[in-house]
Order: structure tokens, then C-alpha cells, then sequence
């Protein structure tokens, strides 16, 4: 028995036992993940898939794997989605639904927890990497193997969210565990931990991707590009991730004094013994709220690429874009406790958070106007992504409204804690963050993978999206004002709220025809790509230098750093006359060799999450024995980089003008 | 384009790097200082919720305290020496600085953690109260940082004495120093805010 709790810890077959929906995703989830390991064996992949992707540090490729992982949990997520759903829409009166009320709440926490940190985060990362280094003319970003490393911790923390459904539970204690209920005293079970872990290892790897692409922005531009001749992406990117180093380090401290208390005893957010569960929410909401800015702000930076690519115009007030940019940084770090006027702070300090709440509507509708103005008397191509910036500005303007209702502290008394809210902040993430990266994802994808999406898909998937959201949520308004809380997984017939979510169950049901038209458009769009190949690397008639680059790009992405002069720099240098065929001098660089050690070092970080999970301490000893080592190894090899010669890009240059020219 | 031309291209390539390099790590020191404003803070929510168990003041011996505090800012002198010497090349005199300076983090270190077991065996360990909770945490945490700096150290002296000081190494230790002094100013903030007035309150 002792033996077995050394080797297990609390680990044993209950840990096994789930309730009929979850042991069928489980189930289904390990049969995928089987059949694609069979299937890559099968074909004799693993050495490709080891040289080529697991060990890459290439920004682009680490792009496409952030899209691969961020896309799958979207499907996670929304699944989560549809059965909470569907549990709203029968669960009323004598019927009690689907789920049971602890199998629901696990399906609220785990669809906030992937949402916003495996697919918002993911999508982020995805567009960063693939674009962030083109747009500044750069070979790679700053720290390449902290890239990849940060990537594989994100992979880490995702599986550790989704192995939850087979070992043990998940918390029960919504996206953001709010103590006392998410303590030991009340959660007992390894819900929480997975939580804890699952977020603390991805959130790590965030933190490093700030560092990273700040560093990249300010230390990697090409020769010439002044900051105020940056791409407003890149600007967008530099308050993101500027947040990201102010926030993340907060969100670990309060992951950490969390699992402190759980797993040895501490006293921070307990319901006793001197601890102060307040301040746990102050804490993870001083992370929190600026990490919806984090989400939004590089969505922003993609409709400002959009909307003056497709109105074919210089975008309108680029200065005042930047300043508003900073002033969303800076004052998203003063309203966090608008998330919980009811602690009784006393009308002082609410009325001080509700004026600093509607003052962030500010910059944010200086940016809704200067995107406006850019598309007067433009000649504007309604493409896909101009679709969903029409249905952001739209629903986003409705969100802000809401958003500016919810800052009136007396207003906020009224629906705190209600579907109103679920509503609001729903409008901002989809609307904002996911039209944001999917516009961006469409936009940029001719880049990514030298072909483009089909147009008459993404249109009907747009529509879909911006139909079912306005049914899905537009309910849930009307609902919360009715007084209906968030997280029921019940309620009686004679709230009178059944009709209204069964609208939102339809409008769900609308969202996953926007998916399925998604999934749809991308196969399509890969079986017929020789159609509607990027054979000039500038499908749209871009203003950026992204596009100045062949698509796919090379892995050096510019053979000769381009050399900027001014604000759209390559839209300038289209409408001058071609310059005659000077042969380009060519300079000889470093680049990274790829390297296992991120994919190790995250693998170590895995077996110690788990083994913290379930209290089997000797792995959690060799999971953090095995993350030094294997950093110090790597910092004891001086041989990491090599050097692309002259002659390997002439090569790779040649092949790409034989590949133009054979299609 | 001839061999000594593409050497000077690469050359520069590696400098730009390095420059890189600092600017990261100095951005990481940033969001460490964060890390630690949070920890602060949650002491000094926490500090005085003893929940019925000892206060700093019975519990905190400055004296003590002060020996652990002179050893570590030592050590951060003798950090300084050894990066200076790294500069101009004198690879036994490093070693010799950075033998000392991982001796003194020794002493700090093994001090602290025979204050926390005195603490423990007195019935006051973090399970304690909310204040001693906040205490373990931060003052904790700086000692894991110092002991991660240590295994650094452990390693660059390793490297150094192998290979000598190659340009790798040599940034390495520069970061290495910044490290350390960076962990010298923290203390500094624990032993006012925590010490300091945890005595005097
Ligand atoms: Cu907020």
C-alpha cells in the first residue's frame, strides 16, 4: 500500500470511471490520437515529422503547428460550447437535460479555459510568427529556440487540459477558479490542479513569446524602418505582448499561491487561518483584464491591415492608431476591479473603476472611426475578411455599448454574475478577437501556404458566423436582464426564459455551420490549390512587406533585408517604375540549426504537471531534474547555428524563379 | 565575395545577437521585478493576518538576518570582480571570484534555509497563518532564484574552465553578473519591508 502511494500517488482506478459523454469524448479523443500515430508510422513520416516540424525553430513553421494545435482546440471548445448549449435548451422544468450539474460545470470551465488560452492565445501566436518577422524584414524573431520551446509549452499545457477527460476530472470551478470553492476544501479532486498546471505551463511559455517578440519588434527590424514606419500589426503586437510582460508575471504568482494552498497547506485564499480570498480575485483579474487588450489589441493591428489593402487607400489617422494603441495598454491596467464592483470596495474606488472603465471606450472607438474613414471614398473589395470586419464593427460597437452599460457601477449591482454579462464579454472575444484572426488567418493564408482560400466558402462561413452569433447572444442579453445567472445548468418553466434559449441553442447551431463551412473551405481549397496559386506573392495587391516576399517565403524570408524608407514602403516601391535587373548582392547569414530541446524540456514539463496533478512526487522530481539538464546542456553547446552561404541562396533563389515559372 | 569580407558580414551578425541577447534579458529582469512586486504585495496584504500565531517580531532575529544580508552583498561584489575580469581575459581570476561569490551564496543560502527550519521547529511553518503563508512564499522565492543562479554558476565555471572564455561564455557571464545583482536588490526590498519592519511594527 505505502508502495503503491509512492508510485502512484493518488492515482488509482476511480480516475478512470466518467459519466457516459465524457468517457465517449475520451474515448473518441484517444482513438484519433492513436489512428494519427498509427497512420504516421504507417507511412514512414517519423523522421520527417521529427527533422522538419517537431525540431524546426523556423518562426513560419512554428506558425503553421500554433494553427494545427489552436484549430483542433477550437473544435474542442466549441463542442463544449454546443453541449452547454443544448443543456440550457432542454434542461428547464421536470427535464434535467443531458449533463449532470457537475459534469456541467466541468464543460463551462474547461470551454473558457481552452477558449481563451489554447485558441485565442493560439490563433495570436499562430499570426504572429507566420507574419510579425516578414512585416519588420526580418530573417527570424529574436530567440528562436525560446520560440520553439515556447511553443511545445503551449502544446504541453493543452495536452495536459485534454487528458483530464481520460485521468481524473477537470475543475469545476469556471475559466478563472475562484477560491474559496476552487480550494482543496471544496475540490478536493485533481480538477483544479489540472487546471492550475495546464495554464501555469502554457502561461510560461506565453511569457516567453512576450520577451521574445518585444525584443524581435525593437532589436529586428529592417535596416531603415523607423518604429512610426511599422506595419500597425507590429505596433498592435508590441502593446499585446508589452501586456504580456506586465500580466503574465501576475498570472503566475496567482497560480502558484493557489496551488501553494492545495498542495502544501498554505494559507493565501483559504477559508481561514489568515488568508484573504479577495485578493485573489484582485490578483488574477490584474492579469485578466488586460488579457482581453492582449487578445484584442493584435486583432486591431489585422483589420488595420485589412480594411486598407481592400479599400485600397493609405490607412486613415496612422498616428492617432498608435497613441490609441497606448493609451488600451496603459489603461488596462486600471480597471480590473470592475470585474467585481459588488466586493463592496465602497463607492470611491467603484466610481473611480467605472470612470476608468467608459474612458478605455475611447481609443477604442478613435480606432472604429479611423477604419471607418479609411474605407470612405475608398474602392473597397468585399473579400472575406472585409466580411467579418463589417460584422466586428457592428457587433464590437454593440459589445462597447454593453461593455460602457456594465461600467455604470449601479447597473453593474443589477446584472453582475448574469447572462448579460456572459453576452458582453462573448461579443468582445468572438467578435473582436476571433473575426480579428480569422480575417487575418484568410487574409494571410495565401502567404502562409502560397495559395488561396476559396472565396465563396469563406463568405457563406462569415455569414454563418455573424448570423448565429447575433442569435446565439443576442438572447442572452435579453435573458440576463430577465435575471438569469450564468452557469445554470437548470432552471424552472415559469422563468419564461425556455424560448429565448432555445433562440440561442439555434444561433449555436448557426455557429456550427460556420465552422463546418470552414473545415469545408480549407479542404476544397487544398484539393483544388493549383487553381488559385500565389505565384506573385502578393495576392490582394498588398501594402506591406510581407508581401514583398514569395509565398511560401523561403526559410530565410528576404534574401536581401529590404531597405525601408517610409510607411508602406512596398506599396511605395510598386508605384515607381520597376528598377532595372541589377543582380542583388547577396550577404551570407547565421541561422539556428533546429534542436530537440524544446520539445524535450516541454515532455519534462508535461510528466511534472502530471505528477503534481496526482502527487506522485518522484516524477514530479524527474520531470524538474530533466527541464535542468537539458537546458544545461543546451547552454554547453556553442555549435548551434550555421551559416547559409552565398551559394545556398542562390540556390533557393533559383528554385523559386523555376517554380514560378513551371506552373 | 571574398572569405575575410563574409567573415566581417558574420562578424557583425554576431555582435547585433549578443546586443539582442541583453536586450532579452533585460526584459525578462522586467517581468521577474513583476513577479516580485506581485509576491510583495500579497505580503503586504497578508502581513498582518498572524490568525493568532507569532509576528515577525518574535519570530526575526536581525542580527541574523544582517550576517545572511552582508554575505549576499559580498557576494555580489565578488560577482562584479569576476565579470570584470572576464573582460580582460584573466580566466584563473574569474574562476577564483566566481569560487568565492558561489561560496558566499552558499553561506546566504544554507542561513536561510536554517532560519526557515527554526521557524518550522518553533510551530511556525507556512501552514501557520496567512502572514507566514505570504513570508515562506516570498522570501522562498528568492531563494529559489539564488539557487537556480548558483546552478548557473556551477555551470558557467564548468564551461569557463573547459573552454576558457570564448565569446559564448563570455556573454553568458555578463548575464550571469546581471543575474545576480539583479537578486542583491530584491533582498535588498525584503530586508526593509519584511525584516526590517516586520521587527519594528
Ligand atoms: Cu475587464
Amino acid at each position: 500500500m505505502m508502495f503503491a502511494s509512492f508510485l502512484l500517488g493518488r492515482l488509482n482506478f476511480d480516475a478512470f470511471k466518467h459519466p457516459v459523454v465524457t468517457e465517449g469524448a475520451a474515448v473518441g479523443m484517444v482513438v484519433g490520437a492513436l489512428l494519427t500515430l498509427a497512420l504516421v508510422t504507417y507511412f514512414r513520416k517519423w523522421p520527417y515529422l521529427w527533422r522538419e516540424w517537431l525540431t524546426t525553430t523556423n518562426h513560419k513553421k512554428i506558425g503553421v503547428m500554433y494553427l494545427i494545435v489552436s484549430t483542433l482546440m477550437l473544435l474542442r471548445g466549441g463542442s463544449d460550447a454546443l453541449m452547454m448549449r443544448t443543456q440550457q435548451a432542454t434542461s428547464v422544468g421536470s427535464s434535467h437535460g443531458v449533463l449532470s450539474a457537475d459534469t456541467f460545470q466541468q464543460v463551462v470551465s474547461a470551454h473558457g479555459t481552452i477558449m481563451i488560452f489554447f485558441v485565442g492565445m493560439g490563433f495570436m501566436f499562430a499570426l504572429i510568427n507566420l507574419i510579425l518577422p516578414l512585416q519588420l524584414g526580418a530573417r527570424d524573431v529574436a530567440f528562436p529556440f525560446m520560440n520553439a520551446t515556447s511553443f511545445w509549452l503551449f502544446t504541453s499545457g493543452m495536452l495536459l487540459v485534454n487528458l483530464s477527460l481520460v485521468v481524473g476530472d477537470f475543475s469545476t470551478a469556471g475559466w478563472l477558479a475562484y477560491p474559496p470553492l476552487s480550494e482543496l476544501q471544496y475540490s478536493p479532486s485533481s480538477g483544479v490542479d489540472y487546471w492550475i498546471w495546464s495554464l501555469q505551463i502554457a502561461g510560461i511559455g506565453s511569457l516567453m513569446s512576450g520577451i521574445n517578440f518585444i525584443t524581435t519588434i525593437l532589436r529586428m527590424r529592417a535596416p531603415g524602418m523607423k518604429l512610426m514606419q511599422m506595419p500597425l500589426f507590429a505596433w498592435s503586437v508590441l502593446g499585446s505582448m508589452s501586456l504580456v510582460a506586465f500580466a503574465f508575471p501576475i498570472l503566475t504568482v496567482t497560480l502558484a499561491l493557489l496551488a501553494l494552498d492545495r498542495t502544501i497547506g498554505t494559507h493565501f485564499f483559504t477559508a481561514g487561518g489568515g488568508a484573504n480570498a479577495m485578493m485573489y480575485v484582485n490578483l488574477i483579474w490584474a492579469w485578466g483584464h488586460p488579457e482581453v487588450y492582449i487578445l484584442v489589441l493584435p486583432a486591431f493591428g489585422i483589420f488595420s491591415e485589412i480594411v486598407p489593402t481592400f479599400s485600397r487607400k493609405r490607412l486613415f489617422g496612422y498616428t492617432s492608431m498608435v497613441a490609441a494603441i497606448w493609451g488600451i495598454v496603459f489603461l488596462s491596467f486600471t480597471v480590473w476591479l470592475h470585474h467585481f464592483f459588488t466586493m463592496g470596495a465602497g463607492a470611491d474606488v467603484n466610481a473611480f473603476f467605472g470612470i476608468a472603465t467608459m474612458i478605455i471606450a475611447i481609443p477604442t472607438g478613435v480606432k472604429i472611426f479611423n477604419w471607418l474613414f479609411t474605407m470612405y471614398q475608398g474602392k473597397i473589395r468585399f473579400t472575406s475578411p472585409m466580411i467579418y470586419f463589417m460584422g466586428f464593427v457592428f457587433l464590437f460597437t454593440m459589445g462597447g455599448v454593453t461593455g460602457v452599460m456594465l461600467a455604470v457601477p449601479a447597473i453593474d449591482f443589477q446584472v453582475h454574475n448574469s447572462l448579460f454579462l456572459v453576452a458582453h464579454f462573448h461579443t468582445m472575444i468572438v467578435s473582436g478577437v476571433l473575426f480579428g484572426y480569422f480575417a487575418g488567418l484568410t487574409y494571410w493564408f495565401p502567404k502562409a501556404f502560397g495559395f488561396k482560400l476559396n472565396e465563396a466558402l469563406g463568405k457563406a462561413a462569415a455569414y454563418c458566423w455573424i448570423i448565429g452569433f447575433a442569435l446565439a447572444f443576442g438572447p442572452l442579453y435579453i435573458l440576463g436582464l430577465m435575471g438569469a445567472t450564468r452557469r445554470l445548468d437548470h432552471y424552472d418553466a415559469s422563468t419564461g426564459w425556455h424560448p429565448l434559449f432555445l433562440v440561442a441553442g439555434f444561433g449555436a447551431l448557426v455557429i456550427s455551420c460556420g465552422v463546418a463551412l470552414q473545415i469545408l473551405q480549407i479542404i476544397y481549397s487544398v484539393l483544388t490549390r493549383s487553381w488559385h496559386r500565389d505565384l506573385t506573392g502578393d495576392p490582394w495587391n498588398g501594402r506591406t512587406l510581407e508581401w514583398a516576399t514569395a509565398s511560401p517565403p523561403p526559410f530565410y524570408n528576404f534574401a536581401v533585408l529590404p531597405l525601408v524608407r517610409e510607411r508602406d514602403d512596398f506599396w511605395a516601391s510598386k508605384q515607381l517604375a520597376k528598377p532595372s535587373n541589377v543582380q542583388p548582392k547577396y550577404e551570407p547569414f547565421l541561422e539556428l540549426k533546429s534542436t530537440g530541446a524544446p520539445i524535450i524540456i516541454a515532455g519534462f514539463a508535461f510528466v511534472f504537471g502530471f505528477g503534481i496533478i496526482w502527487h506522485i512526487w518522484w516524477l514530479v522530481a524527474v520531470g524538474f531534474v530533466g527541464i535542468i539538464a537539458t537546458l544545461i546542456a543546451r547552454t554547453g553547446n556553442d555549435d548551434a547555428e550555421r551559416v547559409v552561404s552565398v551559394a545556398e541562396i542562390k540556390k533557393v533563389e533559383a528554385e523559386i524563379v523555376a517554380r514560378m515559372e513551371h506552373v | 565575395m571574398s572569405e575575410l569580407a563574409e567573415t566581417a558580414v558574420l562578424h557583425e551578425e554576431r555582435r547585433h545577437s549578443d546586443d539582442k541577447t541583453m536586450f532579452g534579458f533585460w526584459t525578462y529582469i522586467m517581468t521577474d521585478c513583476v513577479l516580485f512586486a506581485s509576491l510583495f504585495a500579497t505580503y503586504a496584504v497578508l502581513h498582518n493576518n498572524t490568525f493568532g500565531g507569532p509576528s515577525g517580531r518574535t519570530l526575526f532575529s536581525l542580527p541574523y538576518v544582517l550576517v545572511e544580508t552582508l554575505a549576499l552583498l559580498t557576494s555580489s561584489f565578488t560577482c562584479g570582480l569576476a565579470v570584470l575580469a572576464a573582460q580582460r581575459g584573466f580566466k584563473k581570476q574569474v574562476l577564483f571570484w566566481f569560487a568565492l561569490t558561489a561560496l558566499l551564496g552558499l553561506v546566504f543560502l544554507g542561513m536561510e534555509l536554517h532560519e526557515f527550519h527554526d521557524f518550522v521547529a518553533q510551530g511556525a511553518s507556512w501552514r501557520r497563518s496567512g502572514f507566514l503563508s505570504a513570508f515562506f512564499t516570498l522570501v522562498g522565492t528568492h531563494g529559489a532564484h539564488i539557487t537556480a543562479g548558483l546552478i548557473w554558476m556551477i555551470t558557467m565555471m564548468t564551461q569557463v574552465a573547459r573552454r576558457g572564455l570564448t565569446r559564448g561564455t563570455l556573454r553568458r557571464l555578463q548575464l550571469l553578473g546581471l543575474f545576480w545583482h539583479f537578486l542583491d536588490i530584491v533582498w535588498i526590498f525584503i530586508f526593509t519591508i519584511v525584516y526590517l519592519q516586520g521587527v519594528s511594527l
